[in-house]
């Protein structure tokens, strides 16, 4: 396992793992603020849409704490122009490309399904059945190597592509033929697995008989495991597969070890299912804590932590006041692109459910409240 | 008028996609054995030669995984054209092709549009082993997001596999296989014909039958044989099973006041349903007796033996055609 943090954040640096120690050395002081300032802002944001689901403002909300080393760090391993293929669960991964948080606020309220554009931020929207975005990247990748931007050498051209999945995902047959499909067509490719230990109420033994980083070996796809709670080995583990995969060394897969602190989701109840003395276990392992630990050592002062503290309480005041003040979507959010080109079935339907509506007095819906032209109110 | 050659319907799919991976290099051809052998069916035999592996390649035996790949491929702009090897290998695939082909331009609000064509032979009467003849059209035409087509003939093939194509929309072209080797004149110059527009085959004025893909030979026969007893009967070619042409097949059903359709899928929730239920609603004071819908059991497609009783044919249709008159 490639772990370069100790649990009392000294850089560590087995010879073995020598390449990666290398592009840790590569950054600077402002990265590593930079991943702390986003570990620590994803995580109050995790624990406000949390308090915000609990007062009734979302159906359901999915919390990646615990995984912020695992998410910030590997999200900075990919490169700008390179594709990112998410499941659910990568609030994380999301801000180090830009997603704005309330996208994701708006999904879980039922505004739309996530409503940011892919194109523009290279990070795909979530996928909720396990494991099928992996075949979309891999077809991605495969479009990518036909297009020959695979180890030109050009860095403005060359592209590869992440795609994240759980431990629980790697049951499903989709993650095994998208390990066939990139191996096979040699896809620029990193298929990211963050083992947070659980999928819902089943331990990771329930998914698999061999450690998962090996899962890809039948396949053809090398794999590597990573401290997924040291986000130093992260970004480093991801950088360097992201830059191979760019360079035409083929698809790669890493196995990220943490564990969800959390419950599944707001409807699951973890105590029902796990021994408290593991969660304990693990929450002495907590990314964010261990970088602290690191950056106090490198000499970052309190004045640093004070102002990320400060940081998080405005970010949760905004996140409050922009889901108070969402606008339910409009009608039409049902009915546009289901199809590309025109369809009778679907404009017979939304214009009867629009005349009806206004029959009985318009939908409720306010669009001219909306600073956007798309739907849920403000940004 | 127009350029005409006669071709089988597995050569008119060919040469429909060879127009269209000559007017559009982003049209890839890939699936199981489609590459060096051309497919099961030789229906896409030399475009290998012609386009080379980059274009036209052969997938792993994972239905799941050609329809995943596809997905992605279309994000990025190309426009893969995969195919499914059997009608009853379509089911692994099922997932990336109801949960995600048909609903991601929807759930991306446009940022993605998916133009993928998914071309799947389909139906019986050859005689095969066990999930080699279904016809599993219903389950997709039921999904939002999907568009639904099967030719009947050369003409139609040529022409409606190129439209699949330049869809932007992912479409599911049904190939009857049992009729691959039918030949027609096809028109190189013109289509007849948008994709989802029914098409009438036979004139008539007693009674009308609605149908698709292999059974329009079928209806045809029919109303050859009843024509020999002075019924004359309008045979439509729906042609496309989602959307549904209704507006054809009412202009019809308003002159003859009674109409037949039939299919070889099951009847029991079928296109032949939803034709009847909506027929009803827009033709029920022109209607002189209820729908009658003729189709293959509810039963799993039986051993190659018993098929015949299985598919409705001309006998069947006919005896249709007299309880629909007996009104």
């Amino acid at each position: 396992m490639v772990q370069l943090l100790s649990v009392d954040g000294d850089f560590i640096e087995p010879k073995e793992h020598a390449v990666y120690g290398d592009l840790v050395r590569q950054l600077r002081e402002a990265d590593f603020l930079k991943f702390y300032r986003d570990m620590a802002r994803i995580r109050r944001f995790d624990e406000e849409a949390t308090a915000l689901q609990r007062q009734g403002q979302m159906g359901l909300w999915v919390s990646a704490i615990g995984q912020e080393g695992a998410q910030i760090g590997s999200g900075y391993g990919v490169g700008p122009n390179d594709h990112i293929f998410p499941s659910y669960r990568e609030h994380g991964v999301a801000i180090t490309h830009g997603v704005d948080l309330m996208s994701i606020i708006k999904m879980f309220r039922g505004v739309n399904h996530g409503g940011w554009n892919p194109k523009e931020n290279r990070f795909h929207l979530y996928a909720i059945v396990l494991g099928t975005q992996a075949l979309h990247a891999t077809g991605y990748a495969m479009g990518i190597n036909f297009e020959g931007l695979v180890g030109t050498g050009d860095p403005e051209k060359d592209l590869a592509v992440i795609t994240y999945f759980g431990d629980g995902a790697t049951a499903e047959g989709d993650v095994s033929e998208a390990f066939l499909f990139a191996a096979t067509n040699n896809t620029p490719q990193v298929f990211f697995c963050q083992n947070n230990q659980w999928a819902i109420s089943s331990p990771v033994g329930t998914q698999t008989k061999v450690p998962l980083y090996k899962r890809g070996e039948g396949f053809g796809v090398p794999g590597i495991r990573v401290d997924g709670n040291d986000v130093l080995a992260c970004y480093a583990v991801t950088k360097k597969h992201m830059d191979d995969a760019r360079a035409g060394k083929g698809p790669s897969l890493i196995e990220a070890l943490t564990y969800r602190i959390g419950a599944h989701t707001t409807s699951d109840d973890p105590s029902k299912y796990r021994d408290p003395a593991e969660v304990a276990e693990w929450a002495a392992k907590d990314p964010l804590i261990r970088f602290e630990r690191f950056l106090r050592k490198q000499g970052i002062g309190q004045d640093f932590f004070d102002e990320v503290k400060t940081a998080g309480d405005e970010l949760a005041t905004e996140l409050r006041e922009k889901t108070f003040a969402m606008t339910e979507p409009p009608l039409e959010l049902m009915f546009d692109h289901v199809y590309s080109e025109p369809h009778p079935l679907i404009e017979e339907q939304r214009a009867w459910l629009q005349g009806y509506e206004e029959s009985l007095g318009g939908h409720t819906s306010n669009v001219d409240g909306d600073d956007t032209p798309r739907y849920g109110g403000t940004h | 008028m127009g350029n005409f050659v006669e071709l089988s319907i597995a050569k008119a799919i060919n040469a429909g996609i060879r127009k269209s991976m000559k007017d559009n290099s982003k049209v890839l051809v890939f699936g199981e054995d489609v590459a060096q052998l051309g497919g099961v069916f030789r229906v896409t035999e030399g475009l290998l030669d012609e386009f080379g592996a980059k274009r036209v390649f052969n997938s792993p035996i994972a239905e799941s995984g050609i329809i995943g790949t596809a997905i992605g491929l279309a994000m990025r702009g190309f426009r893969p054209v995969a195919e499914i090897q059997f009608d009853g290998f379509i089911y692994p695939a099922f997932n990336q092709i109801v949960s995600q082909l048909a609903k991601l331009t929807n759930r991306s609000e446009g940022f993605f549009e998916m133009p993928v064509v998914v071309r799947v032979p389909y139906g019986g009467g050859i005689g095969a082993v066990e999930h080699h003849s279904e016809s599993p059209e219903a389950y997709f035409a039921h999904t939002a997001g999907l568009r639904v087509v099967s030719p009947s003939n050369a003409n139609d093939a040529y022409w409606m596999i190129q439209q699949a194509i330049e869809s932007r929309d992912p479409v599911m072209f049904f190939e009857p296989k049992r009729r691959y080797w039918q030949k027609g004149q096809v028109n190189l110059d013109q289509a007849a014909l948008p994709l989802h527009a029914a098409q009438t085959v036979r004139q008539g004025s007693a009674v009308t039958i609605a149908t698709y893909g292999p059974m329009v030979v079928t209806a045809l026969q029919a109303a050859e044989n009843a024509a020999a007893e002075g019924i004359n009967i309008e045979v439509i070619d729906i042609r496309s099973m989602s959307p549904i042409d209704f507006g054809h097949i009412v202009e019809s059903v308003k002159r003859t006041g009674r109409l037949i359709v039939t299919h070889e899928a099951g009847t029991f929730v079928s296109i032949s349903s939803e034709i009847a239920a909506k027929i009803a609603e827009l033709c029920f004071y022109h209607l002189e007796a209820p729908v009658l819908r003729v189709g293959g059991f509810d039963v799993p497609y039986p051993a190659a033996k018993l098929e015949e009783l299985y598919l409705p044919d001309a006998d069947r249709l006919m005896e249709a055609v007299d309880r629909v008159l007996a009104y």
